[in-house]
Parts: C-alpha cells; sequence; structure tokens
C-alpha cells in the first residue's frame, strides 16, 4: 500500500477552513488515548481540559489573560512566517522585552515618578524586542547566517541575561534574597478592566495588533510584498520588492510584538520581573501562528484555544494530578496535524493498492 | 494490430518494441490515450506533438518512470511491465532527458555512475566512460563538476551515460533544442552512426526541417492520442505541422510602413560580475533599439540571457547609471520599479516563480508588475477592482481562457499564462519591452498570438527586444538579430541577412573571437 | 598536568554527544532533508535511554533504548515531511516541542533517580601511560563510537555508491527521481539514521555524561549540533573539528567559573550559544562565493507517476 500526493490545480479554499478543525478533533482523539494510557478517565480528564475552564468567569478571564501574549506574538511570528523566514526566537524577545520594560519601574520603584512611567516602559519592551530581534535578521541578510539557529541561539542567551539582572543588579533588597525585582508600583502596572478581576489592558492591545496586520496583510501592498516574498521569492524580486528590507522589517515587527507582549506580562498579571515567569509563550506562539493559519483573526481564535489548554492543564493537574507536561505533549501533538491537514490545502491524499512489483519509494 | 509502417524496411519480423493501447490517466485527464507504436531496429522514429500532447507522458512510460493505466508494451514481441528505469535500463531501452537528468555538484564520472546501477567498480566504469567517449566523438573530463560544463557539454555526459549501457534503443527528447546549429550537425552524425549499429532511436522534436532530415517513421501526437503515423520525408514542414496543430497555423504578420524613430533603449559597454558562482560575466554589451523596432538576441542558454535579463531590467543594477538608457532616461543605477515608471516592460523566461508567483491570482499578479505605475495602488492601499480589470483586459485582448475569472496563476496552461504574462505588460502601453524565450514551451495556436502582440506593439512605436533560441521564431518577427556567447554580444545585422550558418558560428563562439582580438565593439 | 589532562577528557565527554547527533544530522541533509527536531530526538534519547539503563541496570540497553527514541521520533518526521509533503522547518520545530513535552512525561517517573554511569576502557599498561594513556585509551565507548561513526560516514558518503546516491538525492531530487531512484526511500533512510544519531547522543547525556535525568538536559545542544553541520561544510571530517571546538568552549566557560574571575557566571554559561552565532556569522561570511549545502536541502519533493 502506497500514500501517493496528487497536486490540486487550486488551493482548496474549503480545507484552509476546516483544516484546523479537524487537527484538533485528530487531537482530542489521540489525547483520549494518551489519557487512558497514563490511566486518567479520559471523559474526565478532557472535561477538566477543554469543559471547565469554560465555566467560570475567573477562568474565562485568565483564558483571555494567556492568551494575550500569545496573540500578540503569533501575529508578529505569522509576518515572519508568510515572508518565509523563520523567526524562532520570540521567546528571547518576549523576555528581553520584558526586562528592558522593566528598567523603568526598577530606577524609579519608591519615587513619584507620574503616569508616564507605563506608556515609557511598553516603548521600551518593544523598542528591546525588536532590536534584538534584528540580531538573527542582520546576521541572516548581511553575511547569510541562518536566522533559525541564530534567534534560537539568542532565546538562550536572554534567559541567562534575565536571570543575571534579577539575581544581581536588579534583585529587591527586601526580597529575602529571592531572585526577583521589587512589585511595581501601580504607575508601572497595566490597569485591569474589571477591578478585582484578571483582565487587564493588554487584552486590548492585542486585539487592536489583530485589526493592524489583518488590515495590513488583507489591503495594503505592504501586506501583499510580504505575502509574495514568501510564497515565491525570485518573482517578489521581479516585482521590484527588496527581500532583504522585508527581512529586516518581519524580524523588527515581529520582535517587536513579541517585547511588548513581554513587558505587558510582566507589569500586568505577573507585577514585578522574576525567572521563568514564562511559561515558553514564544514558542507555543508558533503552534499559535500555525493553528490560525497565519491569518491574524485565525491566530486570534488559535490563541484563545491554546490559553484555554493552558488554563485546563493546570486544572487537570489540581484535580486529576495530570502531570503539566500532557500540556506540552498536547501542543505538540496539535501542531503535527495541523501542518498535515495544510498539506490537504495543496495536495489530494490517495492510497494505492499496487500490483505486486513498485519501486518508487513513497513512505 | 500491427500498424503498417510505411517505410517498409521491416516486412515480415517483430518491432523491438510495441506499444498497444497504451493509456494514462491522470484523473479524469487522459493524458495518452490509447496509443499504439511501433519502434524497429535501426531506425530512427520521430514523436511529433506541441506541447501537452502527451509526447512526454509516452517516453516516461516507456522508460518505466510512470506506470500506464492501461495497455500494455512489448520488448521483442514479449510483454513487457517495468517496474523503474532500472529495469527499463537492464533492457536496453536509454533516455537521454531534455531537462537534463544530471547533478551539478557531482563529477562527470559521478553523474554517469550514478546512471549505470552500480555493477562495475568506480575506476574501471572511469576507463570505460573514456573509450566510449572517445570512439563516439564526444569528449569529457570526467573529473570536472556538472555546473562548470556548457550546456553541450552536458549533453553529451547524458549521451554517454546513456551509451555506456550499451543500449538497444534511445529515447531523445528535444536534443537539439539547446544545440547550435553545427553541434546539432555532430550529434546528428552520432545518431546515424548509432542507427547504422543496429540500434532503434525514439526521437522527439518540434523542429520539422531536422526530423524530415533524419528521421525514417514519424509519429504525430495531438491531445493524448495518436494523429498519425508517417514517412517525413514524403512529407512538407506544413503538413506536418498541420497535423500536430489540427489546424492551419495563422500566420504573423508585421504591419506595413513600420517606421523606426528615435533610439528607445540604449546600452553603453555594460559590464557586470555575475552575483552567482554559476553565473556568466557579461562584458562589454552595447546595443542601441530604437521605437518601432524588434531586435533578437540569439545564443545558446547560458552564455549570459539571463544575466543581460536581470541587468535590463533591474533586478540587478549597474553602477553607472548612463550604461542603460531607457527613452533618453539614465537607468543603469535604477530599481525595477523605477524602470517600469519610465515605461519599460519586462517578461522574463521563467513564467512560474519569475514571471508569476505561481499560487497567487492572476489580479495578484496582475498587481506584482503593476503595482508600480497604474493606479492599482493608493496610499498604500490595493485597489482590486483595478487588479481585477487588468485580468478582464488581458483576458479579452490575449483570449486567456481559464477556468474562473480570478484564478490561481500555477492552474492555467503554459501557453494561457504566456498570454497573460505578455498581455499584463503590453495592456500597459510600454515604450521598451524586454522579452525573454516569449513562446518557450506554448503551444503553437499561443505562440502566434504572443508574436503578432510583439509586432503589433512594435508598430505602434515601441522598442521589442526578444531574447530565444528559436531561431525560426526570431526570424519571423525581429528586424535585426545579435548573438550572445559567454557574456559577449555580437554585432547585430538585419535579420534578412543572418542565416543559420553565420548565426552557428556565432552561437558557437568561433568568430567571435576574431573580433574580439582587437577588442572593437561598438554601437 | 593533571589539571589540563582532566580538560581534555572533559572536553572530549562534552564534544561527544555533539559529535554524535551532527554527524547524523550531516547525513540526513546530504540526502537533502533539513530536520530541526535534532533537540526534540536528543531530548527524547535522553529520557527513554536514561529509563532503560534504569529500568534494566545497563548501560549499553540504556543506549539502544535512545537510538529507538530517537528513531521512532525521526519517523514522525519522515511521515510528516516525506509522506505529506509538509514544510521541513515547520515540522522540525514541532518536533521539538513534542520532544520537550514527552520526554518531561516519560522522564517524571525517574527524575532524582541515579544509574551507574557508562564505565571508561582501561588497557593495562596502554591506559596507564601518563597523560596520553588515559586520553587515548581511557574513554567511555560512547567516544570511540563518536568516532568510528564519523569515519565509517565518510567511508559511506565518498566510497560507496550508495552514498553516491544519497548525495545525488542531495543535489538535485529530480534528476535522481528521473534515473529511477526511489528518493522518498532515501530520505527516510537518512532520516531515521539522524535520528537514531541524535536519540543516541541524547542518552549519552544521562548514561556517560552526567548519571541522572533532568529535563530539558540537552540544553540547545541539538541546535548547537545544527549549527555544527554548518560549519562543517556538509563534511565529516570537518564535524569532528568544530564539535571539539564547541566541546572546548563549553568546558573553558565551566572551569572560568570555578575560577571565579568575577565575572557573572550567567555570561559565562551564555558562552557556547554567542560562540555559535559568532561561528555561523563567520562561516556564512567566508562563503558569500557561494553555498556548499546540498543544492535540494529543505526542499519538498512529490514524485509525479
Amino acid at each position: 500500500m502506497q500514500l501517493v500526493l496528487e497536486k490540486r490545480a487550486e488551493r482548496s479554499n474549503t480545507i484552509a477552513l476546516i483544516s484546523p478543525l479537524i487537527a484538533i478533533g485528530l487531537t482530542i482523539v489521540t489525547m483520549t488515548i494518551l489519557f487512558a494510557i497514563l490511566g486518567k478517565n479520559p471523559i474526565l480528564a478532557l472535561h477538566a481540559y477543554f469543559i471547565a475552564p469554560l465555566s467560570d468567569s475567573y477562568s474565562l478571564q485568565e483564558i483571555a489573560v494567556k492568551a494575550t501574549p500569545l496573540v500578540m506574538i503569533a501575529v508578529g511570528l505569522s509576518l515572519c512566517y508568510l515572508a518565509n523566514v523563520w523567526n524562532i526566537g520570540a521567546e528571547g524577545q518576549f523576555l528581553i522585552g520584558a526586562v528592558a520594560g522593566s528598567w523603568l519601574p526598577v530606577v524609579t520603584h519608591g519615587t513619584d515618578a507620574g503616569y508616564w512611567v507605563l506608556p515609557a516602559m511598553l516603548v521600551c519592551g518593544t523598542v528591546a524586542g525588536a532590536l534584538y530581534a534584528l540580531i538573527p535578521a542582520i546576521c541572516k541578510v548581511k553575511f547569510g547566517a541562518s536566522e533559525i539557529l541564530t534567534s534560537l541561539m539568542l532565546v538562550y542567551v536572554a534567559d541567562l541575561f534575565l536571570d543575571y539582572m534579577v539575581r544581581g543588579p536588579w534583585r529587591d533588597p527586601n526580597g529575602f534574597n529571592f531572585p526577583t525585582t521589587a512589585e511595581f508600583d501601580p504607575v508601572a502596572t497595566v490597569p485591569l478592566l474589571v477591578s478585582g478581576g484578571r483582565l487587564h489592558l493588554g487584552a486590548i492591545i492585542a486585539l487592536l495588533v489583530v485589526a493592524a496586520v489583518a488590515v495590513m496583510l488583507g489591503r495594503t501592498i505592504k501586506g501583499f510584498e510580504i505575502r509574495v516574498v514568501g510564497a515565491a521569492p525570485r518573482a517578489a524580486r521581479f516585482g521590484g520588492f527588496n527581500s532583504n528590507q522585508l527581512i529586516l522589517l518581519t524580524f523588527a515587527i515581529s520582535g517587536g510584538l513579541a517585547g511588548l507582549a513581554g513587558i505587558i506580562e510582566v507589569a500586568g498579571p505577573v507585577g514585578h520581573l522574576q525567572p521563568g515567569f514564562s511559561p515558553g509563550y514564544g514558542f507555543t506562539a508558533i503552534i499559535v501562528a500555525f493553528l490560525g493559519r497565519l491569518n491574524p483573526v485565525g491566530i486570534l481564535i488559535a490563541g484563545l484555544f491554546l490559553a484555554l489548554t493552558f488554563i485546563g492543564g493546570e486544572q487537570a493537574q489540581i484535580a486529576m494530578k495530570i502531570p503539566l507536561d500532557v500540556t506540552k505533549v498536547f501542543q505538540g501533538i496539535l501542531l503535527f496535524y495541523v501542518l498535515a491537514c495544510d498539506s490537504l490545502i495543496l495536495y489530494r491524499f490517495r492510497l494505492i493498492f499496487p500490483s505486486p512489483k513498485v519501486s518508487s519509494g513513497a513512505v | 494490430m500491427l500498424d503498417p509502417t510505411p517505410t517498409g524496411l521491416h516486412s515480415g519480423g517483430t518491432p523491438l518494441l510495441q506499444t498497444v493501447g497504451l493509456t494514462k490517466r491522470y484523473g479524469n485527464f487522459l493524458a495518452n490515450e490509447a496509443i499504439d507504436i511501433d519502434i524497429w531496429p535501426q531506425q530512427i522514429h520521430a514523436l511529433l506533438g506541441e506541447n501537452g500532447a502527451g509526447k512526454s507522458t509516452l517516453v516516461k512510460t516507456i522508460y518505466g518512470l510512470i506506470q500506464p493505466s492501461e495497455g500494455e508494451m512489448r520488448w521483442q514481441g514479449e510483454k513487457m511491465v517495468l517496474s523503474g528505469p532500472s529495469e527499463a535500463r537492464a533492457r536496453g531501452i536509454g533516455m537521454v532527458f531534455q531537462h537534463f537528468s544530471l547533478f551539478d555538484n557531482l563529477t562527470v564520472a559521478e553523474n554517469v555512475a550514478l546512471g549505470l546501477d552500480g555493477k562495475e567498480s568506480f575506476k574501471d566504469m572511469s576507463a570505460r566512460l573514456e573509450e566510449v567517449s572517445n570512439v563516439y566523438g564526444l569528449p569529457l573530463d570526467p573529473k570536472r563538476e556538472v555546473w562548470q560544463l556548457s550546456v553541450g557539454e552536458r549533453q553529451r555526459i547524458e549521451i554517454v551515460r546513456v551509451l555506456m549501457q550499451n543500449p538497444k534503443f534511445l529515447i531523445l527528447d528535444e536534443p537539439t533544442a539547446v544545440l547550435t546549429p553545427q553541434e546539432a550537425d555532430q550529434l546528428f552524425i552520432v545518431l546515424d552512426r548509432l542507427k547504422a549499429e543496429g540500434r532503434a532511436i525514439l526521437y522527439i522534436s518540434h523542429k520539422l526541417e531536422e526530423v524530415k532530415r533524419l528521421c525514417d517513421t514519424a509519429t504525430i501526437l495531438r491531445g493524448g492520442k495518436k494523429v498519425s503515423t508517417c514517412n517525413p520525408q514524403q512529407e512538407t514542414a506544413a503538413s506536418l505541422a498541420r497535423m500536430m496543430v489540427g489546424a492551419d497555423i495563422k500566420e504573423v504578420k508585421a504591419a506595413a510602413g513600420r517606421k523606426t524613430t528615435v533610439p528607445r533603449l540604449v546600452v553603453n559597454d555594460l559590464n557586470m560580475e555575475p552575483d552567482d558562482p554559476h553565473g556568466v560575466r557579461l562584458a562589454n554589451i552595447s546595443l542601441e533599439l530604437k521605437g518601432g523596432e524588434i531586435l533578437g538576441i540569439a545564443g545558446v542558454a547560458g552564455n549570459g540571457q539571463d544575466e543581460l535579463f536581470a541587468a535590463l531590467s533591474g533586478e540587478r543594477q549597474c553602477p553607472d547609471p548612463g550604461t542603460i538608457v531607457i527613452d533618453g532616461h539614465a537607468a543603469g543605477h535604477l530599481s525595477i520599479t523605477l524602470r517600469r515608471k519610465l515605461g519599460a516592460a519586462f517578461v522574463p523566461e521563467e513564467r512560474l516563480g519569475h514571471g508569476t508567483a505561481p499560487r497567487m491570482k492572476l489580479s495578484e499578479n496582475a498587481l506584482l508588475t503593476g503595482h508600480a505605475a497604474s493606479g492599482m495602488v493608493q496610499h498604500g492601499f490595493v485597489n482590486t477592482a483595478a487588479t481585477l480589470s487588468t485580468v478582464d483586459r488581458a483576458t479579452e485582448t490575449f483570449d486567456v481562457r481559464k477556468a474562473k475569472r480570478d484564478p490561481e496563476a500555477a492552474s492555467l496552461s503554459g501557453g494561457n499564462l504566456q498570454k497573460f504574462i505578455v498581455g499584463r505588460e503590453i495592456l500597459r502601453n510600454p515604450a521598451v519591452l524586454v522579452v525573454s524565450q516569449p513562446t518557450w514551451g506554448v503551444d503553437a495556436g499561443a505562440a502566434a498570438v504572443i508574436r503578432q502582440a510583439l509586432l503589433d506593439l512594435a508598430a505602434s512605436g515601441a522598442a521589442v527586444l526578444v531574447t530565444s533560441q528559436d531561431l525560426d521564431e526570431l526570424a519571423e518577427i525581429t528586424d535585426r538579430i545579435a548573438v550572445m556567447f559567454h557574456g559577449h554580444l555580437s554585432q547585430p545585422m538585419a535579420t534578412a541577412e543572418a542565416t543559420r550558418e553565420k548565426l552557428g558560428l556565432l552561437m558557437g563562439g568561433s568568430s567571435l573571437e576574431q573580433k574580439e582580438a582587437p577588442h572593437a565593439v561598438s554601437a | 598536568m593533571a589539571l589540563f589532562e582532566a580538560i581534555i577528557l572533559s572536553v572530549l565527554a562534552a564534544s561527544t554527544p555533539l559529535l554524535i547527533a551532527a554527524i547524523g544530522e550531516l547525513v540526513t541533509e546530504r540526502a537533502g532533508v533539513l530536520n530541526l527536531g535534532v533537540e526534540g530526538m536528543m531530548i527524547m534519547g535522553a529520557a527513554c535511554g536514561f529509563g532503560g539503563a534504569w529500568l534494566s541496570g545497563s548501560v549499553i540497553v540504556g543506549a539502544l533504548c535512545g537510538i529507538v527514541a530517537g528513531t521512532l521520533m525521526s519517523l514522525i518526521f519522515a511521515l510528516m515531511t516525506l509522506g505529506l509533503a509538509v514544510n521541513q522547518v515547520a515540522t522540525g520545530l514541532a518536533l521539538t516541542i513534542l520532544g520537550i513535552g514527552l520526554s518531561g512525561l516519560i522522564g517524571a517517573g525517574f527524575v532524582g533517580e541515579r544509574i551507574t554511569p557508562a564505565p571508561h576502557l582501561y588497557i593495562p599498561g596502554l591506559t596507564d601511560i601518563p597523560f596520553a594513556g588515559r586520553i587515548l585509551f581511557g574513554e567511555d565507548g560512547f567516544i570511540y563510537l563518536s568516532l568510528a561513526l564519523v569515519i565509517g560516514v565518510w567511508l559511506f558518503l565518498y566510497r560507496t555508491q550508495a552514498g553516491l546516491i544519497l548525495r545525488a538525492a542531495g543535489d538535485n531530487h529530480v534528476s535522481a527521481h528521473a534515473l529511477g531512484y526511489p528518493v522518498l526511500r532515501i530520505r527516510m533512510f537518512a532520516v531515521m539514521f539522524g535520528g537514531a544519531c541524535a536519540g543516541l547522543a541524547g542518552a549519552y547525556l544521562p548514561l556517560a555524561y552526567t548519571p541522572f535525568f533532568i529535563p530539558g538536559m540537552t540544553a540547545g545542544r541539538g541546535w548547537i549540533a545544527l549549527a555544527l553541520v554548518v560549519f562543517a561544510s556538509w563534511r565529516p571530517g570537518r564535524l569532528v573539528i568544530g564539535a571539539y571546538l564547541f566541546g572546548a568552549v563549553t568546558i573553558l566557560q565551566l572551569h572560568t567559573q570555578a575560577l571565579g574571575l568575577g565575572i557573572p557566571s550567567q555570561f559565562m554559561s551564555a558562552l557556547p550559544y554567542l560562540a555559535t552565532v559568532i561561528v555561523l556569522v563567520l562561516i556564512s561570511r567566508a562563503r558569500t562565493g557561494g553555498s556548499t549545502a546540498p543544492a535540494a536541502l529543505g526542499t519538498v519533493f512529490v514524485p509525479d507517476r
């Protein structure tokens, strides 16, 4: 038996729409099996993962809070991936944005600095994230170094830098020697949308980012430029588009958005800078970007869905002692199914039962 | 079931290879439909047909690369099922591909070894390689890597590789498409010799004069079906063409009273290093092209035509603005977008991936070259109505056939996509059009439409530069012809004086070298 | 002198997982496939390798478990990129994400456990030669195996017909297919070899380098191995130099930290990653003339039939 791919004359729009749903369905089937192997009741586990978090307001807000950085980072990454350049170091840009943005609250801590602090922090975080992302971009454009490897290496560097800052210069003197900065002052904190709740201004910013990028990609010549450089680089050059400039631009935008997400996360839900404050948003955002089919609105939905699995994972751990790593496995499997189903947009799959002797090899 | 073959050279006996009702289906599409062909030893059998007629499907089936859906093949009278090319090679079937099946970064010897299924040691193989290439007068250096070699040398590797299998039957797919007329003549000597040795040859070509001269039998395919098997020597080129196309081909006509006016495209001593290590250096290229004129550039592929296109279009820029002058403006330093704004338009050789983004819609591909100068973009926003109307106008003016209003570029047939690309540029009323291989791989109908469009454009006062490997095409539409060789461009000559022999010599670089000595290139 | 010897020994040990993973990836890439999931396959090799050794008490069983785990992971990759023609970069990332999650799940059962690490060779007389004896004749078996692998791969690539075919598939899959070579099958085997090596490299960490398993213990070594293949210009010989250089950087920063020069430890720890970036830049810059990468690297191939 042989699996054969047949190229479709045109991409199938129907499948483009339903392929993420097929992928989610397949992932849930796989997870059911995995839960059973772990000796957990699959029905209860799935309920804990996907239904329970939707049933109370606190969890619903928490989903939006978790989705905020995921969506912001993923929207930026989608621009890179559309342009066929591979920024996989968003986690590093996220951390650097958080560190750079934390500089102001640390130095103004305890002073009577006014309301300019938070906006200035957001600017610092964005700029730092963008600059940090430009390192691999420049290495690629100037020297031809693989942006995949350099951007990833810089994640480790950013992580160590964060570690150094909170253990060294920025450690809270009253913090019982814990590696953390002091709690940010109220003027350095992202305001909540509902008092006493969890939802904060970052969610609104994320929605604005989605809208802006959706317009840019769908309606402007710049958006077209990004898509054509990714889809057919030689044709793009023929069209007069400079792919090097575009690499720099997409990296700067995605790094800036990741940096912005980083400082919002620190100045919002977390409230201070500490190592390990990110559960790997920068990596999960890669999955969000693909699950959302590199489309801003799709990414918004995908971000909410993956945020749900984060919350669900925590609840399942508390309620059923299911290890947190299951969430990561879930996310990894989901990405596989998403990519596999995407293949259906361009190809038709067909199983062939051949006559006895066939040597051309498909897997 | 035997087809009565007209030459009468083989009364009785069995053919070497027979296909009986050979059919290949892709989904609902019939690439080959019930094809019967007999191949006899000691014969050169032509396979004729337009692009998309099913020639390559048929030879791929015979070479074992694809499996037939129905029908069978018989080898020396017995049923033959091939599971793959190595089995075909084991039977004595060899193939020289049109788009060579070579590996650029491997040596000649390694390339040959890959075609031989590894039954002898590399050393023995290398020795035999030298012997075979000497015997047939096809010299090769086994240690060189393929990317260093000319197109003609690459074809030699393919042929020697096949000959080393000592095949009973050779398939050659468009072997002369990339050769100079003189090189082609040498190939014919080799083919005649192979025929005399008793081998059978299936010769795919669309050069009808060549087929008439060389082949004993011709089978003509059209739309996946066999139209006829005939003796090409008893046919005329026109009658063969009619069988291929299924109708008379419209002749293109230059408008009467065409007047050349001021120079619209001038190139002054253009020199350019290649940006890719396998590329060709452009040296001292100068030319002048007036409005209303069509200049042809002939030459074997890989002699700098791609580099010249990049330099003229602005995909690569020159430091000195004056090297390229478009409509009186120094443009050497300008980007392709700015050159388009000066009224230049460009059609590259490669339709998919260069001229268009294959997986994008036609309207987006209209935007690709139209964004600079035609109101498709306002304040950074794309005017979709304007891009769609370009598609509609190109469709109507140039008879582009497609399944829906705005399909993806890749879903169009080669001829229709080329009509769209040429139309997209001509609709912008360019002052200068630079076009590479305008009708390469295009059916005869579309080719006629495109050639006529180029003539009409020139008649309207534009300057048109056509690069082509097809000498017949250049003879048909150009006013003057120059030849490119190793990055140099010869002095243009009037098309009426450009004989095949003259052009062939220039394409082979022979007379150019004499001219090269005093370094006299001027315009 | 003893310190110097210890440094060389630890450099060899630190380099070996990089070398093993990189030689596997080199073969994969020579066939035209870019598998970015080395990190994921390695960490799975580490988890399963440790698990196998801990349960069986045998380092060899552990190493085999690591190999099997890496190979199975690579088969997922092969199914996706070769069978379903999915983008290789994205699939490689997915493989890494999955590997990190799965290894955490598998490894959770034996975090904190210890095993007896792989024994070192001891040849009476030879090993006792001062200085050189321990370095040449006193290593653990993996180190000898890694060098044997490099030599084996070199012989395979440049001295056998099968190796020639593999290189051909990585240079031009259309030509290879036209000549009748089963491109996808060749690539599948190359991917599996890469997976087996990555799994073994991962297993080396808990079996010989440190005798315990911690989640995420590969710490980016898979990515560094990928960079090494670029550094080596896809040639096995240069890979050895690159791997040992990187091992040296790793050990150097550990020793500098121990000396307490007042440089923050985080800066020293960042050294291998920064070195990777710098090396990639220098190597890519030196090669502006043209790429030595396999021409078909990372491209999707769907045969027509």
